[in-house]
């Protein structure tokens, strides 16, 4: 039997599916902007971060609504409240490539310190987290969602590199390239932050889906091998 | 002591030809709250009925298996029934006090049980009343009929008359389903305070009852017993996806 509330929880996970493709496109943009100093671009996230903003308020109003007139049970409960969680990081991701977008604006008068080697491959594998985050959701795959989790290692080893590199080659050698290299160090920081989101929402579809709780729990993921 | 207060086996019922209980098997744990979950004609009333042999009473009821009280098998025909219905009391769905005073009501109970010392008779009265949180409302107009009381009042009431045996089982029966919101919360919360001193097993309809009040819960599904385990684990992670349809309201 088809449920009144199921059409509920439909309109619920396409109003999600719409928020994450516009923090998708926020992040892209923002990276976008970096590599070709491209002031409008890096300005147009700036001003777009509000419809994000606004659909996380309608996201969360929608979610309390349903939890206080449907008492939602079991995987719908599971749902409503992951589906919560999940628009609070996708707004943090937005709000990081507002500050990547920033961070773009600050370095437009000045020459690049050096050529961008390693922000780049920090910034697509943080694309993909996000991305492989969201399809897990779109598609309720959590052996998706579980490789994103265990990408943050890398995640951490490129951030250690590209922070070691910007520091000791350049800053403390000369530190006349403080200025250039300080909003390099932040766009790392920024960028190892959006992958943070991306793993607590892929934890959190491992929850919705499994009710597995993998968050602080890193061998049950490596456990993690049910067919879901 | 075990953990276990009543343990169920095998057991399967049938009125005449028509089989309500299959194969059941259950273990209720003392100083806990219970819910029995499921569709109407499930067999939950059923399965509630056999902890104190109520079945006993339908014409062409026949039982097998076993159902295990502190150890003791309650099915053996040798079985003392009125001292089996002492220590396991029951709460019916509608409030059944009878035509008597407030204090008469209770006082029956004990006077049945031989006892005939007016103090002790008194003692107990107040207890029971205080037990369910009614001395309070009611120590002023004892011999007030019982019938002048509000369905809630009278539910409570019924809990104390239960009380008064000294049961340390207490079944109930959709307790609630007659009571407006504000009743049920004051009974579901009477339950809390009760379960220390009890072990209750309560069979309800209401979904939200059983989330709230239970500490275990099972989901009965055509005589059968679907799931059982931590209302917890039901309630947000049920393991049957026949469970998963009821509670989320799918199907029942």
């Amino acid at each position: 039997m088809e449920r009144f509330f199921d059409k509920e929880l439909e309109q619920l996970y396409r109003k999600l599916k719409d928020m994450a493709e516009l923090v998708k496109n926020s992040i892209q943009n923002s990276i976008d902007s970096l590599k070709s100093k491209d002031q409008k671009l890096a300005q147009k996230v700036i001003d777009e971060d509000r419809f994000i903003d606004e659909l996380e308020i309608s996201i969360d109003e929608a979610c309390l609504e349903l939890i206080a007139r449907r008492q939602p049970v079991a995987y719908d409960l599971r749902f409503i409240t992951m589906v919560m969680k999940i628009t609070t990081d996708l707004e943090r991701i937005a709000d990081l490539s507002v500050d990547i977008a920033q961070r773009v604006l600050e370095l437009l008068d000045k020459p690049l310190l050096k050529p961008l080697i390693d922000i780049p491959k920090l910034s697509e594998l943080a694309q993909r987290m996000v991305k492989s985050a969201i399809d897990s959701f779109i598609n309720q795959d959590t052996h998706l969602a579980k490789e994103v989790c265990l990408s943050d290692d890398e995640v951490d080893k490129l951030r250690d590199l590209i922070q070691d590199e910007l520091i000791y080659d350049y800053m403390v050698k000369d530190s006349s390239t403080v200025p250039r290299a300080i909003p390099l160090l932040l766009i790392a920081r920024h960028l190892e932050r959006i992958c943070d989101h991306a793993t607590n929402i892929a934890e959190d579809i491992i929850y919705m889906i499994q009710a597995k709780i993998v968050k602080h729990h890193r061998e049950k993921l490596e456990n993690n091998n049910d067919k879901k | 002591m075990s953990q276990y207060k009543i343990n169920v086996t095998k057991l399967n019922l049938w009125y005449k030809d028509f089989q309500a209980l299959k194969d059941i098997n259950l273990s209720i744990k003392s100083n806990l709250i219970t819910a029995i979950i499921g569709p109407s004609g499930c067999g939950k009333s059923t399965l509630l009925r056999t902890f104190n042999r109520m079945n006993d009473l339908i014409e062409g009821v026949r039982i097998k298996g076993e159902v295990l009280i502190d150890g003791e098998n309650i099915l053996d025909s040798k079985i003392d029934l009125l001292s089996l219905r002492k220590k396991v009391g029951m709460v019916f769905q509608r409030p059944n006090p009878f035509a008597l005073s407030i204090f008469e009501n209770i006082a029956f109970s004990l006077r049945i049980q031989g006892i005939k010392d007016k103090k002790k008779i008194e003692t107990f009265v107040e207890k029971s009343l205080k037990s369910v949180f009614l001395w309070d409302e009611l120590k002023d107009k004892l011999k007030s009929s019982a019938l002048s009381l509000s369905l809630e009042q009278k539910q409570r009431l019924c809990i104390a008359r239960t009380l008064v045996t000294m049961p340390e089982v207490i079944l109930m029966d959709e307790p609630c389903s007659s009571l407006d919101p504000l009743a049920t919360l004051k009974i579901e919360e009477l339950l809390q305070y009760l379960k220390k001193d009890y072990t209750i097993v309560i069979v309800t309809h209401n979904m939200q009852q059983a989330s709230r009040v239970s500490d275990e819960t099972g989901f009965m599904l055509l005589g059968e017993l679907i799931e059982f385990g931590p209302t917890k684990e039901i309630f947000t992670n049920p393991k049957d996806k026949r469970t998963e349809d009821y509670i989320s309201g799918r199907f029942g």
